[in-house]
């Protein structure tokens, strides 16, 4: 009786009408006003690739040890370097990070010795060209320079 | 042979997919039906197929790691943790105990997540919009927690091989917890939408029944088959990573159909944030354990599976003593568990289709690999 009582008084549809009810204060509004309002990504975000340069005197802090194009599985990365023959070191000439084919795994992070690879908190990685997805040396030691809109 | 009229039934053949919604991903179903009522199906697969098992054949085994999270990406973390497990195994080593209840928290968290994502479109499926939402807004909180841990939301790379590549963050522990106390009531507000709504319940009662014997003959696993009555979950019956420290039940149910399904679901949630909450509170100190600099196995074999949310993962690696692995084979509790599909459907209603491949809860990345 009971049962039939309940079913005649659409108990079970008032019940999970009254948590969407629940649910409707304002302060529970979980979007994000994406390109007015930039989300923050935590610390550890892996985004856009960054060569870090020495910030004293604007030298790179890359050795060109070419570890992070061996230890990257799609290897994307190519590492151009000449010998010096003063410091008797390897001289880093050119650096191409191809984000097209990254999958931002971290793995060439982690194989830095010198933590002059870095995937920064950036994002914003979309290009109008299939070229543009390729960074160049300047571009990496730049970072990308996202747009800001204003509303 | 009296003459045929368009009245007379024939056989229907009807593609459902590639580009259906509720297909959940690439998964074309053939239908044969006889007006509503199907008559027998047939899966085309291979839409969403990498070659993820001969990509791991041309890397060495730490470049491979990244892949494993793109197969089942919904519960990347629990593939990494598979992954890992096995190459472990070949190489006889174990990561330290820090990581190992660092692994089981997050691949509780990542079981949540799935189980969420699972529940929301499910109810998406049967025409309930509502759970969609709030599930989402959950799994978001998880979300952010991996985030803060490893750098991704979806395709982690948590793990590496060995132990652990990001130690905790400062407050890992306090998001943890605010989790476990801000989820257990929402469960409690998915129960209440759709327990005993009177649709859901028609809907999913007594549709799609695969009893236990021919979960076995399937060899399904998962909450498919504990649905079925089989109290079988590889964290109790082979303990991986120090799950035989943690304090939990199996939930079962008798009945084998959909909804008997959506109940294990439901309740193994409630266990998950169980082993997560009495993991959280025993994090020992110590190290994090050190990827080895070189990873050469001997020649060997090794097969680890481990109890992803959707049923038994499995990695089966040879090894022939080189830095890349001779053969890898997964084996995806999805695409063993779509084998069922034809005998849940046969005899059912269209609409009951649409119901059954959600409960099944595949993932086509992890079923064409």
């Amino acid at each position: 009786m009971n049962k039939f009582l309940r079913s005649i008084f659409l108990v079970d549809l008032f019940q999970g009408l009254w948590v969407t009810f629940r649910n409707q204060n304002p302060k529970y509004i979980y979007t994000e006003q994406y390109p007015g309002e930039r989300p923050k990504v935590a610390e550890r975000y892996r985004g856009a690739p960054r060569l870090n340069i020495n910030p004293d005197n604007g030298e790179t802090l890359c050795i060109a040890c070419n570890l992070c194009a061996l230890a990257c599985p799609e290897t994307l990365i190519v590492v151009g370097s000449e010998r010096n023959e003063q410091t008797r070191r390897k001289d880093l000439t050119t650096f191409t990070y191809d984000l097209s084919r990254c999958m931002f795994c971290g793995l060439c992070e982690d194989a830095c010795p010198v933590d002059a690879l870095e995937l920064t908190q950036d994002f914003e990685l979309a290009a109008y060209t299939r070229d543009g997805a390729i960074w160049d040396r300047q571009m990496l030691e730049e970072g990308p320079r996202p747009t800001r809109y204003k509303f | 042979m009296p003459e045929t009229t368009f009245l007379d039934s024939t056989e229907l053949v009807l593609n459902m997919g590639p580009q259906h919604p509720s297909t959940h991903g690439v998964l074309r179903v053939i239908l044969k039906l006889d007006g509503e009522k199907v008559m027998g199906t047939e899966c085309v697969i291979g839409y969403l197929h990498r070659g993820v098992e001969k990509i791991g054949e041309n890397r060495t085994y730490l470049q491979f790691a990244p892949y494993v999270d793109r197969m089942d990406y919904v519960a990347a973390v629990s593939n990494g943790l598979g992954y890992c497990l096995a190459v472990e195994k070949l190489l006889n080593i174990e990561a330290p105990p820090r990581a190992q209840v660092t692994r089981v928290i997050l691949t509780e968290l990542n079981r949540v997540a799935s189980h969420l994502l699972w529940l929301g479109t499910h109810a998406l499926d049967i025409g309930a919009i509502t759970p969609v939402f709030y599930t989402f807004r959950e799994r978001e909180e998880v979300l952010k927690i991996f985030e803060n841990y490893c750098g991704a939301r979806l395709t982690t790379h948590a793990f590496r091989i060995g132990g652990l590549q990001y130690e905790l963050y400062d407050g890992f522990e306090e998001q943890v917890k605010a989790f476990c106390d801000m989820f257990l009531p929402k469960v409690d507000e998915y129960e209440e939408l759709l327990t005993n709504n009177r649709i859901w319940v028609n809907r999913l009662k007594g549709v799609g029944i695969l009893n236990a014997d021919e979960c076995k003959e399937f060899g399904v696993t998962g909450p498919v088959l504990r649905a079925a009555g089989v109290s079988w979950d590889l964290r109790k019956a082979q303990p991986y990573s120090g799950y035989e420290q943690y304090d939990f039940e199996i939930p079962t149910a008798q009945n084998g159909d959909t909804y008997d399904r959506y109940g294990v679901r439901m309740r193994e949630m409630r266990q998950s944030v169980r082993i997560i909450r009495q993991a959280v509170d025993k994090i020992p100190a110590g190290p994090i354990g050190k990827t080895p600099k070189v990873i050469k196995p001997p020649v060997g074999e090794a097969y680890v599976s481990i109890e992803a949310p959707k049923g038994e993962l499995g990695y089966f690696i040879v090894s022939d003593n080189s830095t890349q692995p001779y053969r890898v084979r997964v084996r995806p509790p999805s695409f063993i568990n779509l084998q069922a599909l034809d005998r849940m459907v046969r005899g059912g209603l269209v609409a009951d289709v649409v119901a059954i491949i959600g409960t099944i809860d595949i993932v086509l990345g992890e079923v064409d690999r």
